[in-house]
């Protein structure tokens, strides 16, 4: 069953090459999106058995993040349609084979327990991004481009040579060499400590980088900010999550060796810094997609505060915060895209008034600004709440008021930025554009607010479950 | 162990130099096709054989020694590039420092807790040094090409280390691997040709248009 899941995105691009009419082309998205998420969340009620070397399978953190992953692509998928009308002069065909190799990609990353394989789906994520930042086709977006092409492909690099020194670490304590992750999590305690510390920096760095910890994020608002909403929705949303889950992978050997303390300890710096970082650009920011950049960092931030501190409450708010933002992301990019469609620009200088302009897709952003942020009713108000409970019950007071400041200073410079783009008036050298809102460019961001709006109000019950087991499995206690 | 792979190291060693002194983007490309086919070969020398084995060292063969040195140079020869000018660290000073590394390289890998049947080895120091010197090109130089050179140096740093764990890596992920880095330089490839075609120049220090700007 996993096979299907992970080759069903493949057989897609394959018809997407195929296919020869631009306009018939993104319907195939859905059409491969919609049993996708079926096929998910069929695997996730049902836990298919370990492939027989145990390779595959798909745990609670796999599945958490496949979910995830699996209804923003739905979402997105659905939202490219409409999207892609409006770029009917640009060829399409690489876009769609590109978008679901990485949904193929994506998939691999969280059904596997073998850290090698783990690496190669990550890289594969990587370049198949890099021709859609490059969608545009302009000279912004071939800068940014390269330096994300390189920044990560060089990061991830330095990710795999921390594997091997993971894997040699193995050898010098005299144990099987292995990089299945659950022979790992079993050798954790008899590592060689030497070798055991650089692979964890090396796999800091590395995984780090990728998902845009400060100080490796610098390839991050270019790369939102030029590419595509759509492909801004995938990054933050789902990229970002697969390689927190890399990095979840190895917190899961570290919490089991005598090391927990300095990776926790790293982790739980890179993740303040990245707020501090977050919070000081946020603000006085012209750029809206930029912007939400910033506020991607402070996200991963967040939940590399709160895997840091560890404990059952922080660990269960890291998880629910990695669905939440996930989700939330992806409004707020989409959103972002059909703005930036309506002024035929994304800087704030133009964007006013978006609500009279694009009454659905300006209430919309508003709303994903509101719940990103962390304001009641929305999903990740109880999971920002839940972490910064989880650094008082856990006696970091100091974590907890930092966290606290980072996150009101952050409010107030996003809101300087969006309350002004979206309230107001549309000022009269603003251009009009053919772009209006269609049921294909709103509706499926509609679905992701409520379903953002739902977990605000109501956790149901079979996550509650999934978000303790995974929590478990990162040493937080059943 | 085999005299062969010393000197398979030792070559792999000099060719670093060769990346790092020269002007020429070329002859950079040619040495690392050469270093390429030289650790292709490693694998095949000391250990056993096996189709598997068979399998990843032409696969090696095929993608480092031919199919990415000719990638790139179909990029310098559509950017109508031949020279690497005025790297932001001198041919020169990037010898010294290239050697400064490697003698570092050496020193460090004789104080690492090694298990026994790897004391004294070429692998890990040839490993750390051309991590290193791939790591140098990649910040020493203004033109992406070269930049690509830098990285696939480092890649064949990485790739000596994981000789030594051979069966750690199964050849699923091997095969991923390599396919990973061959898609990756085809793309940057193909992005080097648009930036010489949309600003005129491979120079990456003249890509500037991203910048904070800040609303005053």
């Amino acid at each position: 069953m996993i096979w299907i899941i992970a080759t069903l995105p493949l057989i897609g691009a394959l018809v997407a090459w195929l296919v020869p009419d631009n306009r018939m082309r993104p319907f195939l998205l859905p059409a491969i999106a919609l049993p996708h998420m079926c096929l998910a969340f069929y695997l996730v009620a049902t836990t298919p058995p370990a492939s027989p070397h145990g390779w595959i399978f798909l745990d609670a953190l796999g599945k958490l993040v496949l979910v995830t992953i699996s209804v923003l692509f739905t979402v997105c998928s659905f939202y490219a349609v409409g999207y892609l009308r409006y770029r009917k002069e640009l060829d399409n065909r690489i876009l769609c084979m590109a978008l679901l190799v990485c949904l193929s990609a994506m998939t691999l990353v969280t059904v596997t327990q073998h850290l090698g394989l783990l690496w190669v789906a990550l890289e594969t994520t990587t370049v198949t991004m890099a021709p859609l930042i490059y969608f545009n086709r302009n000279a912004r977006s071939i800068e940014a481009t390269w330096k994300y092409l390189l920044i990560c492909s060089v990061g991830i690099a330095i990710a795999l040579f921390g594997l091997f020194f993971l894997a040699y670490s193995t050898i010098v304590a005299g144990q099987d060499v292995t990089l299945l992750l659950s022979s790992l999590i079993e050798d954790a305690p008899r590592l060689h400590p030497g070798w055991r510390h650089t692979a964890f920096i090396f796999l800091l760095v590395g995984f780090g980088s990728k998902m845009g910890l400060a100080p490796l994020h610098t390839w991050k608002p270019d790369a939102y900010g030029e590419a595509p909403g759509l492909v801004g929705a995938l990054l933050a949303g789902g990229l970002v999550n697969c390689a927190f889950l890399a990095l979840l992978r190895v917190y899961q050997v570290a919490v089991a060796s005598p090391g927990a303390a300095s990776f926790k300890g790293a982790l739980l710096g890179m993740g303040l810094v990245s707020m501090a970082f977050a919070a000081v650009f946020m603000a006085r920011q012209s750029d809206i997609k930029r912007m939400l950049a910033y506020s991607s960092v402070e996200h991963v931030g967040i939940m590399a505060v709160a895997v840091g501190l560890g404990g059952k409450t922080a660990l269960f708010g890291a998880l629910l915060h990695m669905v939440n933002n996930g989700l939330t992301k992806g409004v707020l990019f989409l959103a972002s895209g059909n703005i930036h469609r309506a002024y035929g620009s994304k800087s704030t200088e133009v964007i006013r008034g978006a609500l009279r302009r694009i009454p659905w897709s300006g209430a919309l952003f508003l709303a994903a600004f509101l719940a990103i942020t962390g304001s009641p009713p929305f999903g990740p108000f109880i999971s920002e709440f839940t972490i910064v409970s989880g650094a008082f019950v856990a006696g970091s007071s100091t974590v907890g008021a930092l966290f606290l400041v980072f996150l009101s200073v952050i409010f107030i410079g996003m809101a300087s930025t969006v309350l002004p783009a979206v309230l107001g008036k549309v000022p009269a050298e603003a251009e009009a554009t053919g772009y209006r809102d269609t049921y294909w460019t709103v509706l499926p961001l509609l679905v992701l607010m409520s379903v953002v709006l739902m977990l605000g109000l109501w956790v149901p019950s079979p996550l509650q479950e999934l978000l303790r087991e995974g929590a478990a499995l990162l040493g937080g206690g059943a | 162990m085999n005299p062969m792979a010393d000197q398979l190291l030792v070559l792999t060693l000099l060719l670093n130099f060769i990346v790092l002194g020269t002007s020429r983007l070329n002859l950079a490309v040619r040495a690392v096709a050469v270093q390429g086919i030289a650790l292709a070969l490693l694998p095949a020398i000391i250990h056993p054989f096996s189709w598997h084995l068979a399998g990843i060292v032409l696969g090696m063969l095929i993608v480092k020694g031919a199919v990415i040195p000719w990638m790139i140079t179909g990029a310098i020869r559509k950017a109508e590039i031949k020279r690497e000018v005025e790297p932001f660290i001198g041919f020169i000073t990037s010898l010294i420092t290239g050697a400064l590394f490697t003698a570092a390289a050496f020193i460090f890998a004789q104080n690492l807790p090694l298990a026994p049947e790897h004391k004294g080895l070429l692998f890990v120091p040839a490993s750390l040094a051309t991590f290193m010197c791939g790591f140098l090109v990649l910040i020493a130089r203004r033109k992406a090409i070269s930049q690509i050179i830098g990285y696939l140096l480092l890649e064949n740093g990485i790739f000596v280390f994981g000789l030594l764990l051979a069966d750690a890596m199964p050849g699923m992920v091997e095969a991923g691997a390599l396919l990973d880095l061959l898609v990756g330089i085809f793309v940057m490839g193909i992005v080097v040709n648009h930036i010489s075609r949309e600003f005129s120049t491979l120079d990456t220090s003249k890509l500037t248009t991203l910048r904070e700007d800040v609303r005053p």
